[in-house]
């Protein structure tokens, strides 16, 4: 066989394999969400009739809501404190292998089950330490409050969140020459001159990464959710991905839910994208 | 060079940090060999007796040993079949980049990554059940499909670091494209599978979303699929729910304490490709 024939034999059945089970699934979804197909049955066409319901749905409004206020705060939380320890975990430290071994762990832990555990804590062994400490706050459960339900999921996603980006950091800073630093202390730079003068633009790259990759994740949140709360209470902590699964497998709501999951993977495209150009924009600036 | 004095506050600082990340695993340990009447005190206090009965009758329960098998037949085929064919295609794409079909297929995969899991998974569903798909050889066929948009990325960002006169070389001795790939470029690829073998390792062994649309018979669930399934039968049961749970994770966090290094190094490798 010729090589370019050896090629196009690799090459074929996997661009087969790929759009059978991805792209076919996804412009299924999208042709279906221009029908009123409940999953089973007959269906007929009804136009743009669901996306307009997907814009007037408080249901699917709240879950938007919830999902963005969930994505940017551990967003922000979780690439604050990866970075905290990644500086920390770059500098002249003891037992450093260990440490990192430490903050890596939860990254190759199940979600789900870290949930159900972190699902305890909330539950039984917060409450106890707030009877204890006689603490008003900590003595009732969170994930049982409408108003701070997402908290909770927060504080598991940053949890498991800051071991992946911990590590990426660390990979920008140790690129980073010890000579700079020196150079710099010699020049009279103070640690807070050094961070934003030296460490910040040389791991921007690393940054911008994180924030998109984080975001993206974030904005997809369902495991720790269904370990958690559910949902619940209500349907305060209902995400996007949660309100498509539920809706589409258990509601009869196939084409409504695909053009909710069309929407939703539009806002996706065009987050990344916006990301990526104010990130990008202030590297080069710098 | 200068040799810097260990920086103890900033160590003393870190260790205190990583008591956040032990602690739910002290929790879950210690809760896991309580008895329910021990549940009533003090949390944070050792078992009184370190007796197994709970993972008895945790594993009689939910049937452990048979999620166990179903998690680790996914996961072992997955990661090897994973790294077989993905490398493979990766190869071929990235010798033929500058040929416009190739290169139209390696944005194809790429632009993939951007694809939120929900948008197909509706459709999926009701595709994998209709072809006799929803089972478990059904979920690692999808396993192996799906990894392709995120490691033909980083396989050929690797493998246009090999010089092509390498091969080649291999090809005026007279060996084919076929062994081509495997003789000479599939082991200098060692570092790269390393990883993708990792990271499809842990994505495949963690999963729940897809054994849990896609699954339909309960014998075939996966270990985190199967808590999820015994969740309302634990109920207040927390100490046979932490025995469950613990006898879930216990196998990802054996496998890490001896090769934690290993697992590091290669998910950062994957990461800063």
């Amino acid at each position: 066989m010729k090589k370019n024939h050896v090629f196009m034999a690799i090459a074929l059945p996997a661009l087969a394999l790929f759009f059978i089970f991805h792209t076919y699934p996804a412009l299924q979804g999208i042709f279906y969400s221009f029908t009123d197909w409940k999953g089973y049955g007959s269906w007929n066409f009804v136009g743009v009739k669901n996306y307009l319901n997907v814009f007037k749905d408080n249901r699917a409004g709240a879950a938007y809501i919830f999902t963005f206020q969930f994505a940017i705060v551990t967003t922000i939380v979780v690439n604050i404190i990866s970075l905290l320890i990644a500086i920390g975990l770059n500098s002249k430290i003891k037992f450093r292998k260990t440490l990192r071994a430490i903050y890596f762990l939860p990254y190759i832990l199940s979600i789900l089950i870290i949930g159900f555990i972190f699902n305890f804590i909330f539950a039984h062994f917060l409450p106890q330490i707030g009877t204890v400490l006689g603490s008003e706050l900590l003595s009732k459960n969170i994930l049982g409050d409408p108003d701070l339900a997402w908290i909770g999921i927060v504080i598991v996603a940053v949890w498991q969140g800051v071991a992946f980006n911990t590590l990426l950091y660390l990979a920008g800073l140790v690129t980073i020459s010890e000579d700079l630093y020196e150079a710099a202390s010699i020049d009279g730079a103070g640690i807070w001159t050094k961070f934003w003068k030296i460490t910040f633009p040389m791991i921007a790259p690393f940054f911008t990464i994180n924030m998109v990759l984080s975001m993206k994740n974030y904005l997809m949140v369902f495991d720790q959710i269904v370990a958690m709360t559910g949902g619940g209470p209500g349907k305060s902590t209902e995400s996007i991905s949660l309100l498509i699964y539920r809706g589409g497998f258990e509601g009869g709501q196939f084409a409504y839910q695909s053009a909710n999951a069309v929407v939703y993977f539009v806002v996706i495209v065009i987050i990344s994208i916006i990301q990526l150009k104010i990130l990008n924009r202030r590297e080069v600036a710098n | 060079m200068t040799r810097k004095k260990t920086n103890w506050i900033i160590t003393v600082l870190l260790m205190l940090g990583s008591l956040f990340i032990l602690f739910p695993i002290y929790l879950a340990i210690t809760i896991a060999f309580k008895t329910p009447p021990e549940m009533a005190g003090n949390l944070l206090v050792l078992p009184k007796s370190w007796s197994f009965d709970n993972f008895k009758q945790a594993i009689e329960m939910t049937n452990f040993f048979n999620a166990f098998k179903n998690s680790f037949f996914i996961t072992f085929f997955v990661v090897i079949f994973t790294v077989l064919t993905n490398s493979l295609v990766a190869y071929a794409i990235a010798r033929n980049l500058h040929k416009k079909f190739y290169k139209t297929l390696y944005f194809y995969f790429l632009s993939a990554m951007f694809i939120p899991f929900p948008i197909i998974m509706l459709p999926l569903v009701k595709q994998t059940s209709a072809w006799g798909m929803d089972n478990l050889v059904g979920l690692i066929v999808l396993y192996v499909v799906f990894n392709l948009s995120f490691n033909v990325f980083i396989y050929i960002g690797y493998i246009k670091s090999i010089p092509v006169e390498l091969e080649e070389a291999a090809i005026m001795d007279g060996a084919s494209t076929w062994g081509v790939f495997w003789k000479v470029i599939f082991p200098l690829l060692a570092p790269m599978n390393a990883t993708v073998a990792i990271i499809t390792c842990l994505g495949a062994w963690n999963d729940f979303m897809l054994p849990l649309v896609l699954l339909s018979d309960q014998g075939m669930a996966t270990l985190p699929l199967v808590q999820y399934i015994f969740q309302s039968q634990f109920s207040t049961d927390y100490n046979l729910a932490f025995a469950s749970y613990l006898m879930a994770l216990a196998p990802m966090i054996l496998v890490y304490v001896f090769a934690q290094k290993w697992i590091i190094s290669g998910v950062m490798r994957g990461s800063i490709k």
